[in-house]
């Protein structure tokens, strides 16, 4: 199997599916002359020409409603955040308006578009650019939640977001996009993976490891550590957060009966607090320790360097997280 | 109604002949005697419809909030009215009589303010939400200005399917302060798209007078996107008919989007909820504009002074949409209330086979 960047993965993704669906467009800020902010859509415009790739004004509000506009009329827009950061500024037509259209139509309006780009931190960039946006999207209903971590995860979700007749958020990582791994060549056949798959990312038998997006590579690491300890983790890697594995979750809690959840957001309602109050709900019995959550600290990202590392995640928290609900702490 | 509107007759020719009664005349002159009576019963017909739900308000059988368009009736017959079927209309919040210019029956429009499965949006929308797909009524949205952005995607639709439909796109006076409405305006420039911008000037955002937050008026909003502007009377049906018959013909030749100032004015409150009159506007403002500005007396006494209607007849014609309105509001009643089981009905068109799309809990 090929060896490609998360980037190319994605940009794989797109050119496909532009090429075998005219309904299908790309539309932001830099997406087209540009070729992408982080080149994600690197010769789009000069392959399918400016009907297809679009370059907007800097109008997130604006052109996430165009979007949705379009959409309303079954074409198939895949609308880039340049960074979900920015998205904030479009909540609005991406909970009002994409997320509620099919429900206050009674049915007759479905909104079949993605709206895309980089979420959470990367590195030195401060508090507004630094900032997981997973929670203020999962959090309504109409809408699906994507976050893949991996290359062949980022081209094979991809390309079932942007077929899915439903409103897709779809999460990548600005750290994520020069990440290499293996993914199958398009000779090989259309590449899709359904939403709603969670994957186990490594196999373990005493405590699970359970996160999305790029928390997956922290994720390994800290197994990796754990490991030369004696200890096996699972990690159990969500890749969709609506529609959400349950099974998946349930399945490794039943097996390991210890659970971390491990994000990059902030905890006050953030993903993982979604889950523990799944696992109580549907495994308490299970349960040899509380499930404990690693989260970015409660805090803006500070610009500092020594302040950031300590705002986020890491491994040495993963590990002492698992060394917690293993009651060896 | 019909005898108070005989009333105020000599009035309105008054203002008739200020205006030129001339001009009256050579528009009256583009339309058939059918077509003239047609606008009337028309715009009788939505007063009606929204006196209907004035008083189904009033006893509980519609909930929420319900804002009225009377007074505004000649702007959304004659905006809407000339338009093709494929066109697309997308409103605000105050959009009943729009839905039914559109061609949406009155019968589910009533269902749907009233929270039936006979409605036009299964009972999901209510008031501020009238959908229609098929007859390209593209809602019906509740924050103020968000259907700009909207617009500029059907327009986007129709110009990337390189359709020869329009869009049209109305909005409040109020909404012109959003960012979305000038996102939306500087895109629909840039890029061509045949939508028609028009602002319902009422003069009012709910109680703010519209010259209290902003330091020009509404018709100066649209020059600096470079998108052609125009002021219109918007309480007169042979006006507004007139002017969108060819606004929509200019803009399907090519024309790119437009923007209009449709000067109106709300007979009641900003919602059932909201006085007419208090604190933003006095009582006789109010009484004066109906007097004076009504766009269904307005038209009747063109078609009096034109002898294409007797008192005799406009009586006939008012019961005739009394009797429709009260059908409307009798298919209401007997419509059922959705079934339980459609509170969990589209939320998704794509029910995946893998995962929890529900986190309530529901499907343990």
């Amino acid at each position: 199997m090929p060896e490609i960047t998360y980037r190319e993965a994605l940009n794989q993704a797109l050119a496909e599916e532009l090429e075998r669906d005219d309904s299908v467009f790309l539309m932001g800020e830099e997406v087209a002359e540009y070729d992408g902010a982080y080149k994600v859509s690197k010769g789009l415009l000069e392959r399918f020409g400016d009907r297809r790739v679009v370059d907007t004004p800097i109008s997130e509000l604006g052109f996430a409603g165009l979007g949705v506009g379009a959409a309303m009329t079954g074409l198939r827009p895949v609308i880039e955040f340049m960074t979900f950061n920015f998205s904030i500024l479009a909540l609005d037509q991406v909970i009002n308006s994409a997320a509620k259209m099919y429900y206050m139509t009674g049915g007759q309006i479905s909104c079949p578009m993605v709206f895309r780009g980089p979420s959470g931190a990367a590195l030195q960039l401060s508090a507004q650019h630094s900032q997981a946006a997973e929670t203020w999207y999962v959090h309504s209903p109409g809408i699906k939640l994507v976050t893949p971590g991996t290359p062949a995860d980022a081209k094979g979700l991809l390309k079932a977001s942007i077929r899915d007749n439903d409103p897709v958020a779809f999460m990548e990582g600005e750290l994520l996009y020069n990440v290499k791994g293996e993914v199958p060549d398009p000779e090989d056949g259309d590449f899709v993976i359904p939403l709603g798959k969670a994957e186990v990312k490594r196999e373990g038998s005493d405590v699970s490891i359970i996160t999305h997006g790029k928390m997956v590579h922290l994720a390994l690491q800290a197994a990796g550590k754990l490991e030369k300890d004696g200890v096996s983790a699972e990690v159990v890697d969500l890749r969709t957060l609506r529609p959400l594995d349950v099974e998946a979750i349930l399945k490794s809690v039943h097996k390991t009966n210890r659970a971390v959840y491990l994000e990059e957001g902030w905890p006050y309602v953030g993903i993982g607090s979604q889950i523990v109050a799944l696992i109580q709900d549907e495994a308490f019995d299970y349960l040899d320790a509380p499930v404990v959550r690693v989260t970015q600290a409660d805090v803006p990202m500070p610009y500092a360097k020594n302040l950031e590392k300590l705002a986020k995640p890491d491994v040495n928290r993963v590990v002492a997280a698992c060394d917690r609900v293993l009651y060896r702490d | 109604m019909a005898e108070a509107m005989a009333e105020t007759k000599t009035k309105a020719q008054e203002g008739a002949q200020r205006n030129g009664t001339d001009v009256t005349a050579e528009r009256m002159e583009r339309f058939s005697k059918d077509e003239l009576r047609g606008f009337l019963r028309d715009m009788l017909l939505f007063r009606r419809f929204e006196e209907k739900a004035e008083e189904a308000y009033a006893i509980g059988k519609i909930g929420g909030f319900c804002h009225l368009h009377i007074g505004q009736e000649a702007v959304a017959l004659g905006l809407i009215g000339p338009l093709r079927e494929d066109d697309y209309v997308i409103s605000a919040y105050r959009e009943h009589t729009q839905a039914l210019a559109k061609g949406l029956e009155a019968g589910p429009v009533m269902a749907e303010l009233y929270g039936r499965d006979g409605g036009v949006s299964r009972g999901k929308g209510g008031s501020m939400h009238l959908f229609d797909a098929e007859r390209r009524f593209m809602g019906g949205h509740g924050i103020v200005g968000g259907q700009t952005a909207l617009a500029a995607g059907l327009g986007w639709s129709i110009r990337y399917r390189e359709g020869d439909q329009v869009c049209v796109c109305f909005l409040g006076d109020a909404a012109v302060n959003q960012g979305a409405f000038h996102e939306s305006m500087n895109m629909a420039a840039i890029w061509k798209l045949p939508v028609i911008f028009v602002v319902e000037n009422n003069a009012y955002g709910m109680g703010t007078a519209f010259e209290r937050v902003s330091a020009v008026p509404v018709v100066e909003r649209g020059e600096g996107y470079g998108i052609p502007t125009h002021a219109i009377n918007g309480q007169d049906i042979l006006e507004t008919w007139s002017f969108m018959e060819e606004l929509a013909e200019e803009v399907r030749s090519g024309a790119g989007p437009q923007y209009v100032d449709a000067r109106t004015y709300r007979f009641k409150g900003h919602s059932m909820s909201d006085p007419v009159s208090g604190t933003y506007r006095s009582k006789e403002e109010v009484s004066e504009k109906k007097e004076r500005e009504d766009p269904i007396t307005v038209l009747r006494d063109h078609l009096f002074e034109a002898d294409l209607l007797s008192q005799e007849e406009l009586e006939e014609m008012d019961a005739e949409v009394r009797a429709v309105v009260d059908e409307a509001a009798e298919f209401a009643d007997d419509s059922p209330f959705p079934a339980d089981e459609e509170l969990y009905t589209h939320v998704y068109s794509e029910l995946n086979e893998h995962g929890r799309l529900f986190l309530d809990g529901r499907d343990r």
